[in-house]
């Protein structure tokens, strides 16, 4: 019977398939059906109509991708060195990846976020977090670079990261793991009431985006998983999801899932804020590094700040509470309106969202269940606005499109559910191939999201992709959100694993992408700003050459007197000032990357020739059709030799 | 490891062979019969070279459709065209000799100033419009005149600093 019935709904099936072949126009969507390819066709010579930053996940990079084509433009490195770009390598970036522990080139990177003007996204910074040595990175969308990355300290696994509110007033990062605080050796074991997780504010300084720690908040020993801030009328709020309530400190999968409920922690930051502006908190002796790169000298630097300012919650009453939310929650996202708080309880079979207004009703009412180490916790049934029941099974994150409407990712039943905010009720289903994380619609974490399309990004590829062994790549799906029904258009690979993504419109960024850096602005200590500048300067064993780039030359392409030991520094000053002429230039056995270098812009790599000879070098870029004639020499004498240190370009010419 | 003495002996032949060579002939490098001279002789007419041609009529293509030069040399002005060069051309021009790209000596003598300037200003729209442009690349081996984005302002500087160069 059984058997019957499956080979009834396979003919059924078939039948509509050939039917709608035949006669597009009665399929569902419409004659759309068969164009989606014309859907996310952008026309040779054409742009996108969105910007997409995807996290790179484990390779440490931000990605950048046009929506709808999927195509990829540029992988901006953030918290790994690029050989490609120098980043990390040259003696320019290196601070960037400065840490209370050295320096570290490589992170996790999570959850990129726009930073925002009244609610509605900006486009002038992304902020990223790496996950494994705590930071928060800033990219300038005017260069599409890492120009600011601060350590977080009393932090592990910076993970509740980073994500801004809507003035761009604090960028936010939660700690993952809890720790002792400070840092101390004691037994594990002694976890449970003395462990410690850190919710960290940075203020964002409203001109150049300047990032500083204002305070660190000291919470329970929970894991804080994700965060998203108030808006509207919860602006001034930051909410935060939290598993581990437990406590544990081993056989998490199990010890960290008894409880029926964890929680989500609401943080009335305006309130601390305040009180920190009044001398609230305590100054606490920290280590960790803030690393600024200069646009005007083209350089980092690295400073290692000594205190943090530490607030306990139990010292400002009222500005912190607990939302009971059923089973370990992930996405923690609060809808456009901000009146409702999503709990995308990981290994619940329903979605619980809470209302703003009932928290605060409940919290003036103080009914109260309880609390945790002095935080109130509100009652269950006095917060939560709705149910969304039985969606699918492992919900992880909801993102809006504004229109009333919510997309909630399911790990498990790998899917994507949109639902109807307010009636709660589930509207359309479509599949994810495979095992979706996060999703993202562009603008999702504003007031003003874009609702046109969605992107959801899935842990797991396996075969919708041509095999390329046992590693194969990751990938993003994405959807047309613009109708009733959603509608999979396309398929692409991304970087490392994607966990989140920020996107907002193109015009946003596209008139202040920046063509070039302007020479006369150039104020690297090391800069020759036009071939009279050019020199080589030995001051003992150390040599400074101070170079310059043009199609096609270097000056000086030719340098005598360098000695085996010498440690010698290339400055390349790129004198081009058109759009898209970089040179690039490496040296032959330097232990280093190539340099690429943008018109205007200064950059040094370390030479140390270890042998005797006449080394080559050369440009790297395809600049030019005299590209290939873009070279140079390098004359090595030993160590104890008097060969006279001097340099030149073209003497011979005519 | 027979076969590998062998090639090692031969090498080493081989190098004190061209060693000796090189000592009988006492001179660097290498030479061979160009043809050119012969070729050029047969040639009916002889061609002149796009940076020697004179046209003072071609405007060029760019911002600058007109612009008259007054007889007298804006000494002020010229000061600071030199200062612009010295800083964003000199990477490849010299004002007296040829280097990468031609010298601007006298360069009003062969082309009109909205030549010249349009030239600085607009180079890839000239070198794939003008037909002077183009074989002026040509003849500096493709070499491209580079948009150093200048001002137009910075640029009648220049112009006005070729015509003090004599």
């Amino acid at each position: 019977m059984k058997n019957i019935l499956k080979s009834a709904v396979a003919m059924l099936s078939v039948l509509v398939a050939f039917t709608s072949c035949n006669n597009p126009k009665s399929s569902n969507s419409g004659a759309l059906a068969g164009n989606v390819a014309e859907k996310v066709y952008v026309a040779p010579g054409d742009h996108d109509e969105f910007y997409a930053f995807i996290s790179g996940g484990f390779s440490g990079q931000l990605s950048v991708y046009g929506l709808p084509s999927g195509r990829l433009f540029k992988v901006i490195p953030v918290f790994s060195q690029d050989a490609e770009k120098a980043y990390g390598y040259n003696e320019e970036t290196k601070p960037m990846l400065n840490t209370s522990h050295g320096f570290v080139p490589w992170d996790d990177a999570h959850h990129p976020d726009i930073s925002q003007t009244n609610g509605v996204i900006d486009g002038r910074w992304v902020f990223i977090n790496g996950n494994n040595t705590p930071r928060i990175a800033k990219v300038d969308l005017s260069v599409f670079e890492t120009t600011e990355i601060i350590e977080i300290p009393n932090s592990a696994g910076n993970h509740s990261s980073s994500f801004v509110t809507e003035n761009s007033e604090y960028v936010v990062a939660g700690t993952r793991f809890s720790v002792p605080i400070p840092q101390k050796d004691m037994p594990i074991k002694d976890y449970k009431g003395n462990f410690k997780g850190s919710l960290t504010f940075i203020s964002v300084e409203p001109e150049h985006g300047h990032m500083d720690i204002k305070f660190q908040l000291i919470m329970p020993g929970f894991d804080y998983d994700l965060a998203h801030p108030g808006r509207g009328a919860s602006h001034g709020w930051f909410f935060f999801s939290t598993y581990n309530s437990e406590e544990a400190s081993t056989l998490m999968e199990v010890n960290a899932s008894q409880n029926d409920k964890d929680f989500i922690a609401a943080v009335n930051w305006k309130k601390i804020e305040e009180y920190v502006n009044n001398g609230g908190g305590t100054m606490m002796p920290a280590n960790y590094a803030h690393n600024v790169y200069d646009e005007a000298t083209h350089s980092a630097t690295s400073t290692m700040k000594k205190e943090v300012l530490v607030v306990n919650p139990s010292e400002v009453p009222g500005a912190v509470f607990l939302l009971p939310t059923p089973k370990s929650p992930h996405g923690c996202d609060v809808d456009p309106s901000g009146e409702y708080i999503v709990g995308n309880g990981k290994l619940s079979a329903n979605l619980t969202v809470h209302s703003f207004t009932k928290m605060l009703n409940a919290i003036e009412n103080k009914k109260f269940a309880g609390d945790a180490y002095g935080i109130p916790i509100i009652n269950f049934e006095d917060v939560l606005a709705g149910v969304v029941e039985q969606p699918g099974l492992g919900p992880l994150h909801t993102e809006f499109d504004g229109k009333g409407n919510a997309y909630t990712t399911f790990f498990i039943s790998s899917e994507v559910v949109k639902w109807k905010l307010g009636t709660w009720e589930v509207v359309d289903r479509q599949p994810c191939y495979y095992s979706v994380g996060h999703l993202m619609i562009p603008g999702g974490n504003s007031q003003k999201p874009f609702g046109k399309y969605v992107v959801a990004m899935n842990k797991i590829t396996k075969d919708r992709y041509l095999p390329t062994g046992p590693e194969v790549t990751q990938s993003a799906q994405l959807y047309d959100i613009s109708g009733e029904k959603m509608e999979l258009l396309l398929d692409f690979p991304t970087i490392g694993e994607p966990h989140y993504a920020a996107g907002c419109p193109a015009d946003l960024i596209k008139p202040r992408s920046k063509k070039i850096f302007n020479l006369e602005d150039n104020k690297h200590p090391y800069a020759a700003k036009s071939e009279a500048d050019t020199k080589v300067v030995r001051d003992g064993n150390v040599v400074h050459i101070y170079m310059t780039t043009i199609r096609s030359h270097f000056s000086p392409d030719n340098i005598e007197g360098i000695k085996v030991g010498d440690k010698v520094y290339f400055h390349v000053t790129n004198l081009e000032q058109d759009y898209d002429v970089p040179h690039g230039v490496s040296m032959i056995g330097a232990n280093t990357s190539e340099l690429l270098i943008m018109p205007g812009q200064t950059e040094t790599f370390l030479w140390e020739p270890k042998q005797v000879g006449v080394w080559p070098f050369y440009c790297t870029d395809f600049c030019s059709a005299l590209h290939q004639e873009m070279q140079g020499y390098v004359r090595v004498s030993s160590a104890n030799s008097n060969t006279t240190l001097k340099w030149s370009l073209g003497e011979d010419i005519e | 490891m027979k076969n590998t003495l062998n090639i090692f002996t031969t090498l080493c032949i081989l190098l004190l062979i061209s060693c000796g060579g090189k000592e009988e002939k006492k001179k660097d490098g290498f030479s061979y019969e160009k043809k050119a001279v012969t070729e050029q002789k047969s040639a009916p007419t002889e061609k002149v070279p796009a940076s020697k041609k004179i046209d003072l009529s071609n405007k060029g293509v760019g911002p600058i459709t007109s612009l008259t030069l007054p007889s007298e040399i804006d000494e002020t002005m010229a000061t600071h065209g030199a200062e612009v060069f010295k800083k964003m051309c000199t990477a490849c021009h010299r004002p007296d000799k040829k280097f990468i790209g031609p010298s601007p000596k006298g360069v009003l003598e062969r082309r009109s100033p909205e030549w010249v300037m349009n030239m600085i200003l607009n180079p890839e729209e000239m070198v794939q419009k003008d037909p002077l442009a183009k074989a002026l690349l040509i003849e500096f081996n493709g070499s491209p005149m580079a948009n150093q984005s200048l001002s137009q302002e910075d640029a009648r500087a220049v112009l006005e600093y070729f015509r003090t160069l004599k």
